[in-house]
């Protein structure tokens, strides 16, 4: 609170000089922040303007000779067709799961790391590696590799304990890109939850069992409030991540079975149906649901967002 | 007793990081393999080990497509850095008014789904000519990793105490020697993380690079899918190639996963 | 500004330095007499064979050179056609799909080569299948040359049927098929491979024959959508059932590549899909089973042939300035020499197939494709793009329709089939959800 602070009492000369350095101030903040500012109006909302005067046109790239004005034609078709709101539920199933799996396991790798243990520090190294594994890579091996129904090692597993065989994309297309979001982010999760348990004091922790507070006691009414913070930044940055998931709907499951989601079927209205109109109405109407839903969980979960992020 | 439980306990966790691990693991194992017994089932777990595969990949372009990505990483971090730096400062240290509102915006950038807006950026593009050009990738790169970039970087500036500045400022410092001199060094780990962060993403990146780029500029990721063979085995050439792929990160990850679990534990506090 | 100077010279410095890195194994232009043609294809095995020949006509035209620009084929489709549509002239020639040629050829997008070709007595054009031939011409204009063609046919494992004491018969029904099929399928082993995996050009093209042999098809002459006909959704259901109780396992991930490995390593007794599979399947480096693969006609119902019909053909984009040159190299790929110069340099069961009816004459092929050579010529000469199915259809083209809407069509019906594959819904339900889409694409060609 100290560059906005009210005038001293008394002298109306400090006041002013304070005043004059606020405002100098700001001056500066100003031009610190507006190239990224510009920067980012220009990459992002110009494209998004472009996308609005597009929605209004009839135009197919493969007929070239017949662009021409037609009102609100596209949104007609995306709200009066089943396309967008089975997409806009595949997407919440997929990312809302995902987002739990992940919190849930991550918060189970970082506690089981919170403590000492032979090789402590290769066993973190080792669980970070999927969320540094390239998601196509990681698409492309885990189709081939891991869940062919042929060579795929995890039906030979399976098989191995005398279980059946399971057709991971044709019976559990949900599933399967849901355990590879899972698998892919839970080390993000488990990195921040890790940071949060170990920023807890350890002092306090055991002056608590000391004092004869089972674990499970300690842990809900001590670790749990002290993580609300790292959970939530956890929350809000994979589902940033995870809402735009795109590589393993690409590369296995081609968009069948409920995996549509946004991302791809904005993909596809843009890039195989050819429709510009069509594509740009999509992508306007998810745009405004996704800014609406968003700014509201933003605002109500964030201080920043309420105090405006004073000091 | 208490031994033996946490025993049990370190057990139990080795087996869950390695079936964790292990589809990386076997990614690795199978580009050191002959195509054959890549495909084998069930699987061999004892083979000779070759090169080839990595020889393959190399032959078919592979330092080519990585160089591109070098090239759009790298180039996206510097400038992601330059703009982010100068703007979370402003955004900490010396606020403005509407502070949330900025800060919301360029959040609320990366919220944007890219797919709704990739099609218009398609079209400018194309106008212009810049499709399957590195340095409109490198830009895109930017645009994405700018909203998280800024929004971590201001929760690390926000740590730095006020008095350390305001006695810079007495002692006549300017702006450029108050943020080099005095607050970068004490960011400095946060710095590190958000350009591991920025690194990675740009790295990893499929979408866009798979629509707008096709034979100059395209990366790793989307030539990774042409090893995908529709003439006979290709298992252990993707791996190898996939292997070639994922490495730079998972170094860099490796190496500075203390920066990058201070920088995130810092970016979530504030 | 708070980056010094030096920071932003050495972040300019990295970036253009990084650029100049990058530039460097860029493509290079045309420099003094020599013209340098910039060619886009897909990154298939016959057209490799063609960039490493490509040394063979630069050294008979020393005043051309030839840059090959490879790419996947969804890649290519993109690439090609917003340079195409654009007017951006990168290309001088592109490899374009038999779906593509005609719609291309209309708008003015591709060079009309029919005189060209037609005058030249040594290129002989009238060796070319007619059917082939036939889907590359809009009004007597032919916009394209093939490179290579193929159809689909029915491949088996003799020995498999052997030891069944099975019998397949050259011009097999489905019904018979799907017997076959039955009776061969064991726990590890599928009795048939079919193409599962959704898309147009996956799944579709397969399922669109088989339809078309039932007596379906996607639109009548009039453009009215044909998806919830009692033929078309009796031949889907035909393909579903036959892959739910014989064919392999998790067939939605299953296209042509997953087909290939698993007829190869004997997992499946049968294999539905391109002719151009079986010089693959008779190589005994990547096939366990080469030598021992029967070949039969595509399976039918009420129709006399069955078998799908696709090319890889050479084009000249209207925008290109060297229109000279390119004919010039377009001739020398897709003529009577170069095949005999891949058979001689690379091995005769490389020579592309599917284009020249003279192929199946040299005696060298005969001999090196004797197993699937001759029906192949067979079947392509067999086929009517004009009408496949049962009834008159208002386009020319097999397991397509060459209107700019089918490949989202194509897709879209595909992934609701795919629901279907997987018991998640009805085929019914599945193909009247199609209806409404192929419908509205419909009206457009009104």
């Amino acid at each position: 609170m100290t560059t906005t602070a009210p005038p001293q009492q008394g002298s109306i000369a400090v006041a002013h000089a304070a005043h004059r350095t606020a405002k100098k101030k700001a001056r500066v903040a100003r031009r610190l922040v507006l190239p990224a500012l510009i920067f980012s109006i220009v990459l992002t909302q110009i494209p998004f303007l472009v996308a609005i005067v597009f929605s209004t046109l009839e135009w197919n790239q493969l007929r070239p000779d017949k662009i021409h004005f037609n009102w609100f034609a596209n949104y007609a078709v995306v709200f009066t067709g089943p396309d967008f709101f089975s997409s806009l539920i595949s997407t919440v199933t997929i990312t809302g799961s995902s987002v739990v799996l992940s919190l849930v396991f991550g918060l189970m790798f970082a506690l089981l790391l919170d403590r000492k243990f032979t090789g402590q520090a290769l066993a973190r190294t080792l669980v970070i590696t999927p969320f540094l594994v390239m998601p196509a890579a990681a698409a492309l091996i885990w189709k081939w590799s891991m869940l062919d129904a042929n060579v795929g090692m995890v039906n030979w597993g399976l098989n191995l304990v005398g279980l059946p065989s399971i057709s991971w994309n044709t019976d559990l297309p949900v599933l399967t890109v849901i355990m590879m979001l899972t698998w892919q982010y839970t080390p993000f999760f488990m990195l921040i939850l890790l940071a949060g348990l170990q920023s807890q004091s350890k002092e306090i922790l055991e002056a608590a069992s000391v004092d004869g507070a089972g674990p499970i006691r300690v842990f809900e009414s001590m670790t749990l409030p002290h993580l609300r913070q790292y959970i939530e930044i956890a929350t809000l940055l994979g589902s940033i991540m995870m809402l735009q998931v795109f590589d393993p709907i690409a590369i296995m499951t081609k968009g069948s079975g409920g995996t549509k989601t946004l991302s791809y079927l904005l993909y596809e209205r843009a890039f195989i149906g050819l429709d510009v109109g069509q594509a740009a109405a999509f992508g306007v109407v998810t745009v405004v649901i996704t800014i609406v839903t968003t700014s509201i969980i933003l605002r109500s979960l964030f201080s920043v967002f309420i105090d405006g992020g004073k000091r | 007793m208490r031994s033996l439980r946490s025993a049990a306990l370190t057990i139990f966790t080795w087996a869950l990081v390695l079936m964790f691990f292990f589809p990386i693991l076997w990614m690795v194992f199978t580009a050191f393999k002959s195509e054959l017994d890549a495909s084998s089932i069930p699987p061999k777990f004892i083979v000779d080990l070759t090169l080839s595969q990595f020889e393959d990949a190399f032959n078919r372009g592979m330092g080519f497509y990585l160089m591109n990505s070098l090239i759009a990483s790298v180039g996206s971090t510097i400038i992601v850095l330059m703009l982010a730096i100068p703007a979370a400062y402003g955004l900490s240290v010396r606020p403005i008014t509407k502070v949330k509102d900025v800060l919301f915006f360029f959040i609320s950038t990366r919220f944007m789904p890219i797919a709704a807006i990739i099609l218009p950026i398609f079209l400018i593009l194309k106008t212009i000519g810049g499709l399957d050009n590195i340095i409109a990738l490198v830009l895109l790169y930017t645009a994405i990793n700018l909203p998280i970039a800024i929004w971590m970087m201001r929760s690390f500036f926000s740590e730095v105490p006020l008095e350390i500045i305001e006695a810079a400022q007495i002692d006549g410092a300017n702006l450029r020697i108050e943020l080099t001199r005095v607050v970068l060094p004490i960011v400095l780990p946060g710095i590190a993380a958000v350009a591991l962060i920025s690194f990675i993403f740009a790295w990893n990146e499929y979408f866009i690079a798979t629509l707008i780029t096709t034979v100059d500029a395209r990366t790793a990721p989307p030539f990774l899918v042409s090893f995908v063979d529709g003439r006979g085995q290709f298992l252990a050439v993707l791996s190898a190639a996939s292997t070639l792929a994922v490495l730079p990160v998972i170094i860099a990850g490796w190496a500075a996963q203390k920066q990058l679990v201070r920088g995130l534990a810092m970016g979530a506090v504030k | 500004m708070l980056v010094t100077k030096r920071t932003l010279a050495i972040g300019a410095g990295l970036v253009v330095s990084a650029l100049a890195l990058g530039g460097c194994t860029a493509p290079g232009s045309s420099s003094g007499d020599v013209v340098t043609l910039t060619l886009a294809t897909v990154n298939n095995p016959q057209m490799k064979d063609m960039e490493e020949l490509k040394g063979e006509f630069e050294s008979a035209h020393p005043d051309i050179k030839i840059n090959f620009v490879q790419m996947e084929e969804g890649d290519l489709r993109a690439a090609v056609t917003n340079d195409v549509a654009t007017g951006a002239g990168q290309y001088d020639i592109v490899t374009v799909g038999a779906y593509e040629v005609p719609q291309w050829g209309q708008l003015g997008w591709l060079t009309d080569l029919t005189d060209t070709l037609a005058a030249d007595e040594e290129y002989d054009v009238d060796d070319l299948l007619p059917a082939v031939r036939t889907a590359l011409t809009v009004d007597d204009k032919q916009y394209a040359v093939p490179f290579y063609g193929e159809s689909s046919f029915l491949m088996y494992n003799k020995e498999m049927f052997a030891d069944a004491g099975l019998e397949m018969p050259n011009n097999p029904s489905w019904q018979e098929v799907a017997g076959f099929a039955k009776e061969l399928k064991t726990d590890d082993r599928a009795g048939i491979c079919l193409r599962g995996k959704p898309g147009w050009g996956d799944s579709f093209a397969p399922i669109t024959t088989v339809v078309q042999t039932f007596g379906g098809n996607w639109y009548d002459m009039d453009w009215n959508a044909q998806v919830d006909s009692p033929e078309f959704v009796e031949g889907v259901q035909f393909y579903v059932d036959l892959l739910q109780d014989a064919g392999e396992a998790d067939s939605v991930s299953v296209s042509f590549t997953e087909c290939l490995n698993l007829v190869s390593q004997e997992k499946a007794a049968m294999w539905y899909d391109a002719t151009s599979a079986a010089g693959i399947l008779e190589d005994p480096d990547s096939s366990g089973v080469a030598g021992n693969v029967g070949y039969a006609h595509a399976p039918v119902v009420e129709t006399a042939e069955s078998g799908w019909l696709w090319s890889w053909n050479l084009a000249i984009p209207s925008t290109t300035k060297n229109v000279d040159e390119a004919t010039t190299f377009v001739k020398w790929a897709t003529s009577k020499e170069y095949q005999q110069l891949v058979g001689e340099t690379l091995g005769w069961t490389r020579v592309p197939p599917g284009a020249r009816q003279s192929t199946y004459e040299i005696p060298e092929y005969k001999e090196a494709a004797a197993a699937f050579g001759p029906i192949t010529l067979e079947i392509m000469n067999a086929i009517d793009p004009v009408q496949p199915g049962v009834n008159p259809q208002p386009w020319v083209g097999v397991q397509y329709v060459t209107i700019p809407e089918f490949q989202d069509v194509g897709n879209q019906v595909a992934q609701l089939v795919a629901d279907a594959i997987a018991g998640r819904s009805t085929v019914a339900e599945a193909l009247a959800k199609g209806q409404v889409i192929a419908q509205a694409a419909g009206d457009k060609q009104k």
